[in-house]
C-alpha cells in the first residue's frame, strides 16, 4: 500500500489491537447500534440529521489525518515550500471538503497512530493509502475506492526479462511490508522476499544490488524511481485504496461516499489524478470515464523538477537545502527539548518521592512504590507512551499528544530515578538520621534537611546519565504525533534520499540541546561534591 | 529530674536490657562502664528512644514515655517531646557534612524551634566560642581534627538547650591528646550545672570527673556509687573483674 515512512507494521497492528480493546470496544460500543439504526433506516446522510465530525473545532472544520513523512506522492511536505502539505490525496481532500461546505484541515500522525487516533475521535477521517482488506475492514469503516491501481516490477536499466512474476522465480524481489504486493510474492516464492518498511530503503537496495528487483504499487513505482530504474512488464494484481471511517460514523462515511461520486462523475478526480499523472486504464474501467481531456501532468513535473534541484549534489543545491531544513530542524530541537525538559522535572519529583517511600514508608507504601517501579522498569517505553495516549482515554483520561508525551517519559523515568535515589539514600550512613532525631527533628525534617541533600550529591553523576538517555528516549513521543527531532531526521532523510547531511545537522542539534543538561550537572556536581568528595570517611 | 525504670530490650531473643532502673538528679555527672556488650550504649539510647524499649518507662522534666512494647505514633509523638529536652552526642560525631560548622550548630534550632536566624546565629557563636571553634566556624566538618568535630557536635546538642546531655562513647575514636579536648569540655559544663549521662571506657575520667559510676553486666545495673569507693573497693565480683582486665 502507502508511502508512510515509517512502517512498523508491528506497531500498527499492536496500535490496532489496543484500539480494538480499548477505543473501539469502549466508547465505540454503540457502533454496532448505529450500523443498526442506519442500516435499518436506508435514509443515510439525511439532510436533516447534522453529521458527526469528531475532532472539529467548529461547525465549517474538517480534520483528517495522514502519515504525510515522505509519503510521496500520497500526502507529503511540498520540498519546494517546506511546511506546505500536498499530493493527490491532499487535493483529492481539499476537494471532498469544499464540496461539502467545510474547511479540510491536515492532522499529522504516524502511520501506527491514524487508526488508534481515529478511534479516539482526533479527527474525522484518516486517507493514506489504505488498502481495502479483510483484515483493515474489520477495523474501520470504508468509504467506496476512491483510487484503483496495481502492482508493477522495477528493475535496474541494465537487467533483463525479469518482467512476469513468473520470471521473478528465485530471484530476490523487495516489496513493502503488509501489502497486497507481499501478499502475491508470499503466495509465489517466499524464501526470496524483502520486505521493507520503507520505500528509500527499498529503492536503494534496489540500486545497490541487495535486491533483483521490485514489485509495488504503481503510484509508488512512478515516483521513487530514479532514472536508472524502469518499470517493466504488465500491470500485476487490483490494490484499493478507501477512505477510513470510525464504525461508529456511517453518517459521515455515506456522506463522502456521495461526494466522491459526486467527484467521479463530474470529473474532478480524473483532473486531479492526471495532474499528478496517476489516472490509469484502471481509474477508467472503475469509473467508467473513458475520455482522455487534454490535462498537463502539472504536479508530477513539479515534484520532479523540484526534486532534481534539492536533490544535486552541487554546492548551490546542498546549500540550499540545508539552509530550508534549519526552521524544521530548530522545531524539531524545541519540541524535543519541550518534552524532555518537563519529563525530567517530572521524572526528579515522582522519583524522589517513590525512593523515599520505599527506603522509610510504610509497609503499604514501600510495596504500592517497589511493585511500580518494577513495572514501569520492566515494561516497553514504547508501550507505556501508547497505553497512556491511546488507552486512558478508555478511562476518560483524554490529554493532548504533548502532555501525554510528558507524562508517559517522566513516568518512566521516575521509576529509573527513584532506584538511584533509593541507593543514594541508603548510602547516607544511618548516624545521620539519629544525630537529626537526637536533636529532635521530625523524620520528615530530617529526610528534607540531612539525608536527601547528601544523597542528592552522590546520584548527580547518575542522573545526568540518565537525562542524556532520557533525551534521546524522547524519540519515542513521535509515534503519538509530535514531530520532534528524529521525526524531523527521518522525514528529511527519506524525502532527500539523504541521510547522512541531514544525520549530522540533527546529530547537532541533540548535543546542543543536550549541552546545557551536562553544564547543568557539572556545575551542581561541582558545588555538591566539594564537600562529598571528601564527605564520608 | 530523668527517672528510667523498668527498661527492657531484646533484639531477636536476645535479651539486651532486663529491666533498668535510674534516677538522675540535677546536675550529676553519671558514668557508665562495663564490657562490650552489656547493653550500656543501648540503655543510653533508650533513653531518648532512639531504641524503642520493649517495656519501661522513662520521664525527663515531667514529660512521660512509657512502652509497651508497640510502638505507635502517639508514642512517637509524645518522644519528640521528651527529646525537647535531651542533648545527645555520638561516638562517630554524625555531623552533617553538607552544612559549615556553624550551620551545624544553627540548623535545628531554626528548623525544629522556629528561632530567628539572628537569635540562632547569636547562640551558635557562643556557643562554638565556648567549645574552642570560634576560628573554624565557618569550615565544613571534613576540614575539622575529630576532637573539634565532637566539640562541634556538642556545641550543635546544646544549641537546643537541652536538660540533659547523653554522650555515647565519646572519646572512643579520638587518640588521647584529643579525647582531652572534648573531657575539658564536659567537665566545664558539669562545672555548669549541667546533667550529663556518659557511656564510657575512659576509666580515668569514670573516676576522676563522674559524681557517680554506674557498672553494667548483661542488661542489668550490677554496681554503682561513688567512683573513688567503687575503683578502690568493687562489692561485686564482676565489678571485680572487669576493672582488673583494665587496670
Amino acid at each position: 500500500m502507502t508511502g508512510a515512512t515509517m512502517m512498523k507494521r508491528v506497531m500498527f497492528a499492536l496500535a490496532l489491537a489496543l484500539c480494538g480493546v480499548w477505543g473501539v470496544a469502549g466508547p465505540g460500543s454503540h457502533a454496532l447500534a448505529d450500523d443498526m439504526v442506519a442500516a435499518g433506516a436506508k435514509a443515510p446522510a439525511s439532510p436533516a440529521a447534522p453529521l458527526r465530525v469528531p475532532g472539529a473545532t467548529d461547525e465549517r472544520d474538517l480534520p483528517w489525518a495522514s502519515d504525510g513523512e515522505a509519503n510521496v506522492p500520497y500526502v507529503f511536505h511540498d520540498p519546494a515550500h517546506e511546511g506546505r502539505m500536498t499530493g493527490f490525496e491532499y487535493d483529492l481532500m481539499q476537494a471532498i471538503s469544499a464540496r461539502m461546505g467545510r474547511h479540510g484541515r491536515f492532522v499529522q500522525n504516524g502511520w501506527d497512530g491514524l487508526i488508534p487516533g481515529l478511534s479516539r475521535d482526533l479527527y474525522a477521517l484518516v486517507i493514506d493509502g489504505i488498502e481495502m482488506t479483510p483484515e483493515h475492514k474489520a477495523a474501520v469503516l470504508f468509504s467506496r475506492p476512491y483510487y484503483v491501481t496495481v502492482d508493477r516490477i522495477v528493475l535496474r536499466n541494465s537487467e533483463t526479462g525479469l518482467d512476469t512474476l513468473e520470471a521473478l522465480k528465485g530471484h530476490v524481489v523487495g516489496t513493502i511490508k503488509s501489502t497486497a504486493a507481499e501478499r502475491l510474492l508470499l503466495d509465489h516464492d517466499p524464501s526470496n522476499v524483502r520486505s521493507y518498511d520503507e520505500e528509500t530503503n527499498l529503492f536503494s537496495d534496489l540500486k545497490n544490488g541487495r535486491l533483483d528487483a521490485i514489485l509495488i504499487d504503481e503510484p509508488i513505482a512512478l515516483y521513487y524511481r530514479s532514472d536508472d530504474l524502469k518499470l517493466v512488464g504488465s500491470p500485476i494484481g487490483r490494490v484499493a485504496y478507501g477512505i477510513a471511517f470510525p464504525k461508529n460514523n456511517p453518517g459521515l462515511r455515506d456522506a463522502v461516499d456521495s461526494v466522491l461520486g459526486d467527484l467521479m462523475s463530474d470529473g474532478t478526480l480524473h483532473q486531479i489524478l492526471a495532474r499528478w499523472n496517476l489516472w490509469t486504464p484502471q481509474m477508467a474501467d472503475y469509473t467508467g470515464d473513458q475520455t482522455l481531456p487534454m490535462i498537463k501532468p502539472t504536479a508530477w513535473t513539479d515534484y520532479r523538477q523540484t526534486m532534481e534541484r534539492m536533490s544535486g549534489s552541487s554546492m548551490q543545491a546542498m546549500v540550499h537545502r540545508y539552509v530550508s531544513f534549519l526552521p524544521l530542524v530548530a522545531s524539531g530541537a524545541l519540541m524535543t527539548l519541550g518534552v524532555s525538559a518537563l519529563a525530567m522535572v517530572l521524572a526528579v519529583a515522582v522519583g524522589l518521592v517513590l525512593a523515599l517511600a520505599r527506603a522509610y514508608g510504610m509497609a503499604p507504601l514501600r510495596w504500592v512504590a517497589g511493585v511500580y517501579v518494577e513495572v514501569v522498569r520492566g515494561t516497553p517505553l514504547l508501550i507505556q507512551v501508547l497505553f497512556i495516549f491511546y488507552g486512558l482515554p478508555a478511562f476518560g483520561l483524554r490529554l493532548s499528544p504533548f502532555a501525554a508525551g510528558v507524562l508517559s517519559l517522566g513516568l518512566n523515568y521516575a521509576a529509573y530515578e527513584a532506584e538511584n535515589y533509593r541507593a543514594g539514600l541508603l548510602s547516607v550512613p544511618r548516624g545521620q538520621m539519629e544525630a537529626a532525631i537526637a536533636l529532635n527533628m521530625t523524620h520528615m525534617q530530617a529526610l528534607r534537611l540531612v539525608i536527601v541533600p547528601q544523597a542528592f550529591r552522590t546520584v548527580v553523576p547518575v542522573m545526568t546519565n540518565d537525562f542524556i538517555a532520557l533525551l534521546k528516549d524522547s524519540s519515542l513521543v513521535s509515534v503519538i504525533t509530535l514531530t520532534e527531532l528524529s521525526q524531523t531526521y527521518i522525514r528529511l532523510s527519506s524525502t532527500y534520499y539523504d541521510y547522512i547531511g541531514t544525520g549530522l545537522m540533527v546529530g547537532t542539534a541533540y548535543l546542543l540541546v543536550g549541552l546545557p543538561f551536562v553544564r547543568l550537572a557539572r556545575i551542581a556536581e561541582k558545588r555538591m561534591g566539594r564537600v562529598v568528595a571528601k564527605g564520608h570517611h | 529530674m530523668l527517672k528510667a525504670s523498668g527498661i527492657a530490650k531484646s533484639f531477636g531473643g536476645n535479651e539486651i536490657l532486663r529491666g533498668i532502673s535510674l534516677d538522675v538528679e540535677r546536675g550529676e555527672l553519671i558514668s557508665i562502664i562495663g564490657p562490650s556488650g552489656c547493653g550500656k550504649s543501648t540503655f543510653l539510647r533508650c533513653l531518648n528512644f532512639l531504641e524503642h524499649p520493649d517495656a519501661g518507662e522513662v520521664q525527663v522534666e515531667g514529660v512521660t514515655v512509657a512502652s509497651t512494647g508497640q510502638w505507635r505514633r502517639a508514642d512517637e509523638v509524645k518522644a519528640h517531646r521528651l527529646r525537647g529536652h535531651v542533648g545527645m552526642v555520638f561516638q562517630s560525631f554524625n555531623l552533617f557534612p553538607h552544612r559549615t560548622v556553624l550551620e551545624n550548630v544553627m540548623l535545628a534550632p531554626i528548623q525544629v524551634k522556629r528561632m530567628e536566624e539572628q537569635t540562632a546565629h547569636r547562640i551558635a557563636c557562643e556557643l562554638l566560642e565556648k567549645v574552642g571553634l570560634a576560628a573554624v566556624q565557618n569550615r565544613y566538618p571534613d576540614r575539622l581534627s575529630g576532637g573539634q568535630q565532637q566539640r562541634a557536635a556538642i556545641a550543635r546538642a546544646l544549641a537546643m538547650k537541652p536538660s540533659v546531655m547523653l554522650y555515647d562513647e565519646p572519646t572512643s575514636a579520638l587518640d588521647p591528646e584529643l579525647s582531652e579536648e572534648v573531657l575539658s569540655v564536659m567537665r566545664a559544663l558539669d562545672a555548669e550545672g549541667m546533667t550529663q549521662l556518659v557511656v564510657t571506657h575512659d576509666m580515668r575520667f569514670a573516676r576522676a570527673a563522674s559524681d557517680r559510676v554506674l557498672f553494667m553486666e548483661a542488661g542489668q545495673i550490677v554496681e554503682s556509687g561513688d567512683p573513688d569507693v567503687m575503683f578502690a573497693n568493687p562489692r561485686e565480683p564482676g565489678t571485680r573483674r572487669f576493672l582488673r582486665t583494665l587496670l
